[in-house]
């Protein structure tokens, strides 16, 4: 008798399972079956009413059932969930071609590029980045550098004064002489730094710009360790397929002394509008120490030799970016920063 | 420095080389060429015809119909010009042909002007008659050019031959950069030896000879004495008579005006022509005008005025040196001769004059004067004593071939001796460690050999020629060893020993932080202008006596505006920010790491501090709180946050007066931030808010650091309780958050204000604020009793600052 009740409630939970298409239905059933006030507990609450000897048998068929109904909920509970999950990510589909929410970071200036770029390929061959004083005396900008009171080399470039012997540097060369005087050898330094002359502003001119100078001082160092350094930095910084052209020059603080140009990373070097045609491309001043400008900072020239090199960030930055007027550099458009 | 590459090849006959061979391995051997322009560009089919008829047009009264013989034949053409006649020889371009201009004289096309056979009036033309301007030139170069019209040829000018040819025009003018230290290249002589050195060829140099055929001795006519040694320290003199003041040949007018000099007359262009071949510069006075006899070299007198030949009266002073006869001043020393000692056309004896100046001090008068010439722009460079006896002598040797006077014999040379030539040892192997290179001493002996450097294997060493100022020791012998071995040729290697570790110093770390915080925070790196015009301090607004007023002056600035060196970062930045919103460029963030200048005294005497300042600034989306943000982002990420205050009493007269504020570190001011005055954004012409922050870099780098050390993750439970209070309006946050972080005890793990608020409910002059407090002991779970009694000490200090708890 209370057999058949009890197989008629799993004959009922069953067929009700069977008809769920919810998880609020299928708790329903939970608790109308499993429930501490549902069927399948109040038939054990009849229990008494069953021979002692019966009980654990009738015990043991309503765990069966018990666990038949629960393994039949948690399935169609599972069935539910994914659909329902199923259904949830159908109806969050969303257009990824939207704009997307960027964070909006800032941007470095075309110089900062240009600079970090040569500080990195520097520190890489063992250089220490320094620097130096902007306003500066004129023997650390001239005198020291091999460059005499009327030497006709001042004329070169105008100078800004101040008073007496006091100007704005014209070249970050004045940081060798620094560096020199601090005797440690060897030194192997870059000095990128702001430098001034009078130019008017224009497209090509600007009263204030930066450098990047470079001073290697060792014993044994040689015009071919300059041109080897030099062609390295020029493939690093334009690609490892630059060429490199030395060009005899004159600078009073080196001899012998040198330009590079690099062939036109635009055309390769078949020439181009961008190289005037000539395939390359000039980029920086070098040369070996002057002995004169060892032996006034201190280092013996017969013992030590050196060289030396400066290049103009700006001039790396106008050809590197393609910028055509070099007053974009200092107006700070923010549509133009925004583009490095 | 220019030359036509005609020119050259007088002195360098077997240069046979393409204008592009010629300018690459002119500019690898170290005299740069900077670009070269053929003088016979766009000129085709141009011949020398001869006018054998002129007939009126029928229909036209300002045309003529030439008939014109050009050798193979006789053409018609039609023709506007009429300063020919019959039997005029004139350079015709045939159809077909191409010339560089047009007849005005404007500026030249590109690509020329292509001439085609047509009618001119009905009339069949098959060709034109060239005006010099047609040619690409002026009557500047070609002086018997007519002022409008045919440039009518020498009548010995074979008809049918190539006109161009004949007008000189087949030839290149190469334009050197020519370095400071290389005098000698300012001379066609001296690129002309460079290119024999370069090709290796032979340079054959003028063959001097005077023949003195004058009676007398320029000794007799002519005494010279110099007073300034320090600034004339050579003077040579020679006289010419029997001048005949003419034009000079075609072959000299051609030079000349191949490299820009207009011929004038055979004295003046002689002198010209000289000073371009030997770059030595010449005068001549007319012989009749120098007072008893004499030259005088000496400094003038201050105040003392002097009319220099183009007719200009010219202050000078006692370091302009001048040159005088026997009673008055006639030139300006190494600048421009005086209107009183002029040649004239009927000059009939000549005093030559090459000197020796002082380059510095004819820069210095030059500029002194107000007047730069062609002669003072080679003296200023420091001219080879050695060259002006050389020079005056192809000078005289030219006025003899030019049939334009009669030499007489002798020269006056006064001033210091002329130095031996210098001499050094050779050091080969010196040079071979300096180049990295094994070039043998032989190679080298006929290296420098090409440059006239001799050497004398007796003392092994190296004699230098005169003209050679910059050679002075073994590194410029190694350049002259290098540039002709070929610089391309030395190997290219790396430094062996320089073991450095190299890298950035912190000040450049916690630059290079600052700039990421900026940038992540959305701000853009600016550079802006050291200097900066006084009136800036008025637009920022600072009183009198602001400290930033005193600042470094530049003597020779490029203009007010650029006259001071800035003491305060701002003027850039809200300039910068000007220009973006000028410009309708939205929310604009920018920053900016540059120096201010802060002279230790004024005038300056000794090298100013050098602050470097991290500015920010910005329009646009957010407040004061935002900016505050980025500076305190900085901060954490140099581990400087903990000991950050704001003191708002910044007294920034550029900020707005309520919101603004220094950012102090542990009692020290570090930096300010704020709101921009509206006054102050009026003179910027920016209609917004702006807000600005201002680091001072030198006392960041000194407190920044980027160790970490870990601190354990919290295991026990934190207790969090909550205060809502009313507040006096005028008592700080910042107060209240250290009273109560100082009352709180360590175990305060965190402050946070949730809520402010002043308006409805709260009574005017007061605002609503709620914190939230997190307390937490590492060791245990914390105990409440612990917890009251700290929020107990909070309360009481609460009370003490006149803040009630609101219920």
């Amino acid at each position: 008798m209370i057999n058949e009740q009890l197989e008629k409630i799993r004959e009922e939970a069953l067929k009700q399972l069977s008809e769920t298409e919810g998880l609020d239905r299928l708790n329903e059933i939970r608790v109308n079956f499993l429930g501490k006030k549902g069927q399948l507990t109040g038939i054990l609450k009849s229990m008494k009413d069953i021979p002692p000897e019966e009980r654990p048998k009738f015990g043991q068929l309503v765990n069966e059932v018990r666990a038949q109904l629960e393994k039949e909920m948690e399935e169609r509970k599972a069935k539910f969930e994914e659909a329902a999950r199923n259904a949830r990510l159908k109806a969050e589909v969303i257009d990824v071609t939207l704009p997307a929410k960027k964070n909006k970071v800032g941007h470095k200036h075309p110089n900062t590029v240009a600079l970090e770029e040569v500080e990195r390929i520097f520190t890489g061959m063992g250089y220490e980045v320094v620097e130096g004083p902007e306003v500066e005396k004129d023997y650390y900008n001239f005198e020291a550098l091999n460059i005499p009171a009327d030497h006709p080399a001042k004329d070169e470039q105008d100078t800004f004064y101040i008073s007496g012997d006091i100007l704005l540097r014209t070249q970050t060369s004045s940081t060798q002489v620094h560096e020199m005087e601090k005797g440690r050898i060897p030194i192997k330094m870059i000095a990128p730094g702001r430098v001034f002359r009078a130019d008017e502003v224009d497209a090509t001119h600007s009263p204030s710009f930066h450098q990047v100078e470079g001073l290697v001082i060792d014993k044994d160092i040689t015009f071919a360790d300059l041109k080897g350094t030099l062609a390295e930095f020029a493939r690093q910084l334009f690609g490892p397929e630059t060429r490199t052209k030395f060009r005899p020059h004159h600078f009073p603080f080196t001899e012998p002394s040198a330009e590079m140009d690099v062939s036109c990373f635009k055309c390769g070097g078949k020439g181009c509008r961008f190289c005037k045609g000539e395939g390359w491309i000039e980029i920086l001043g070098c040369g070996m120490v002057h002995p004169h400008v060892l032996e006034m900072s201190g280092i013996d020239p017969k013992e030590y030799v050196g060289f030396a090199f400066g290049v103009g960030l700006e001039r790396i930055a106008l050809l590197k970016y393609e910028i055509d007027d070099m007053r974009l550099l200092y107006e700070n458009d923010i549509r133009f920063l925004n583009q490095f | 420095m220019n030359s036509s590459k005609s020119w050259i090849k007088a002195y360098v006959p077997d240069l046979n080389c393409t204008d592009q061979e010629f300018f690459d391995a002119m500019t690898l051997s170290g005299t740069k060429t900077e670009g070269y322009t053929r003088l016979d560009k766009n000129l085709e089919k141009i011949v020398v015809g001869q006018i054998k008829e002129i007939a009126p047009h029928p229909d036209a009264d300002k045309l003529v119909i030439c008939q014109v013989d050009i050798g193979s034949e006789t053409i018609q053409i039609v023709t506007g010009a009429n300063n020919m006649k019959e039997g005029d020889k004139v350079p015709v371009v045939l159809d077909g042909g191409r010339v560089a201009g047009g007849h005005d004289g404007g500026p030249l096309p590109e690509e020329g002007i292509k001439i085609k056979a047509g009618k001119l009036r009905g009339v069949p033309s098959a060709g034109m008659m060239c005006s010099i301007e047609e040619l690409g030139s002026t009557r500047d170069f070609y002086p018997d050019a007519p002022e409008e019209g045919l440039y009518i040829l020498p009548e010995d000018t074979e008809v049918g031959a190539d006109a161009v040819e004949v007008l000189g025009l087949h030839d290149t003018v190469f334009e050197f950069e020519v370095t400071s230290n290389r005098v000698d290249c300012y001379s066609i002589l001296g690129i002309a030896r460079e290119t024999a050195a370069t090709f290796n060829l032979a340079f054959n140099a003028p063959k001097v000879e005077v023949k003195q055929e004058a009676d007398g001795n320029a000794a007799d006519m002519i005494s010279v004495e110099i007073k300034d040694t320090d600034l004339c320290s050579n003077y040579c003199a020679r006289v010419a008579k029997d001048i005949k003041i003419a034009p000079s040949p075609e072959w000299m007018q051609r030079r000349l005006a191949s490299v820009g000099i207009r011929p004038i007359n055979n004295l003046v262009d002689i002198t010209n022509y000289v000073m371009m071949e030997y770059g030595q510069p010449m005068h001549a006075y007319d012989m009749s005008t120098i007072a008893g006899n004499r030259i005088i070299v000496r400094r003038a007198a201050d105040g003392d005025k002097f009319t220099t030949l183009d007719g200009q009266e010219r202050n000078l002073d006692k370091e302009v040196l001048m040159i005088c006869d026997g009673e008055k001043e006639v030139g300006i020393a190494g600048i421009m001769g005086g209107e009183n000692s002029m040649i004239t056309d009927s000059v009939d004896t000549v005093l030559f004059e090459a000197a020796t100046f002082n380059g510095p001090n004819i820069r210095k008068s030059a500029k002194r004067v107000g007047l730069r010439t062609d002669a003072s722009g080679l003296f200023e460079k420091g001219l080879d004593p050695a060259n002006a006896l050389d020079a005056i002598n192809r000078a005289c040797q030219l006025v003899e071939e030019l049939g334009c006077g009669k030499v007489v014999p002798g020269v006056v040379q006064v001033g210091l001796p002329i130095k031996p030539l210098k001499r050094f040892a050779l050091e080969a192997d010196r040079i071979n460690k300096l180049l990295g290179t094994d070039i043998s001493k032989d190679e080298m002996i006929k290296i420098l050999a090409k440059e006239e450097v001799e050497y004398d294997a007796q003392s092994d060493e190296v004699i230098i020629p005169s003209f050679r100022q910059d050679l002075n020791e073994m590194c410029d012998i190694a350049e002259e060893v290098a540039r002709f071995f070929g610089y391309d040729k030395i190997p290219t290697t790396l430094p062996k020993n320089s073991a450095t570790t190299g890298g950035i110093s912190f000040k450049m770390r916690v630059e290079k932080k600052a700039r990421e915080i900026a940038q992540f925070c959305g701000f853009s790196q600016g550079y802006t202008y050291s200097f900066e015009s006084p009136k800036v301090f008025d637009k920022l607004l600072l009183p009198e006596d602001a400290p930033e007023r005193a600042a470094i002056r530049i003597s020779n600035p490029l203009g007010e505006d650029f006259s001071i060196m800035r003491t305060i970062p701002l003027n850039g930045m809200l300039t910068s920010l000007a220009t973006n919103y000028n410009r309708r460029n939205k929310d604009v963030r920018l920053y900016e790491m540059g120096n201010i200048y802060v002279p230790k005294s004024l005038p300056l005497t000794d090298l100013p501090d050098e602050r470097m300042q991290f500015t920010l600034g910005f329009y646009g989306e957010g407040d004061f709180f935002t900016m505050k943000g980025v500076v305190e982002e900085f901060l954490d990420s140099v581990h400087m946050h903990g000991k950050v205050s704001y003191d708002p009493d910044a007294k920034k007269t550029f900020l707005h007066p309520g919101r603004q504020a220094n950012i102090v570190y542990d009692s020290t001011v570090i930096g300010y931030l704020g709101e921009v005055h509206p006054a102050v954004c009026d003179n910027y012409d920016i209609d917004t808010r702006v807000y600005v922050a201002v680091l001072d870099m030198p006392y960041v780098v000194e407190h920044a650091c980027f160790d970490t050390i870990y601190t354990g993750i919290a295991k026990f439970p934190a207790v969090t309780r909550d205060i809502s209070m009313v507040v006096p309006k005028d008592v700080l946050a910042g107060d209240i958050e250290k009273m109560i972080r100082q009352r709180a005890g360590k175990k305060l793990e965190s402050l946070e204000l949730f809520d402010i608020y002043e308006g409805a409910q709260i009574m005017t002059g007061f605002k609503s604020m709620a914190y939230s407090l997190v307390f937490r002991d590492k060791e245990k779970t914390m105990e409440d009793d612990e917890v009251n009694s700290a929020m107990k000490k909070i309360l009481n200090g609460l009370e003490s600052m006149n803040i009630e708890l609101r219920s």
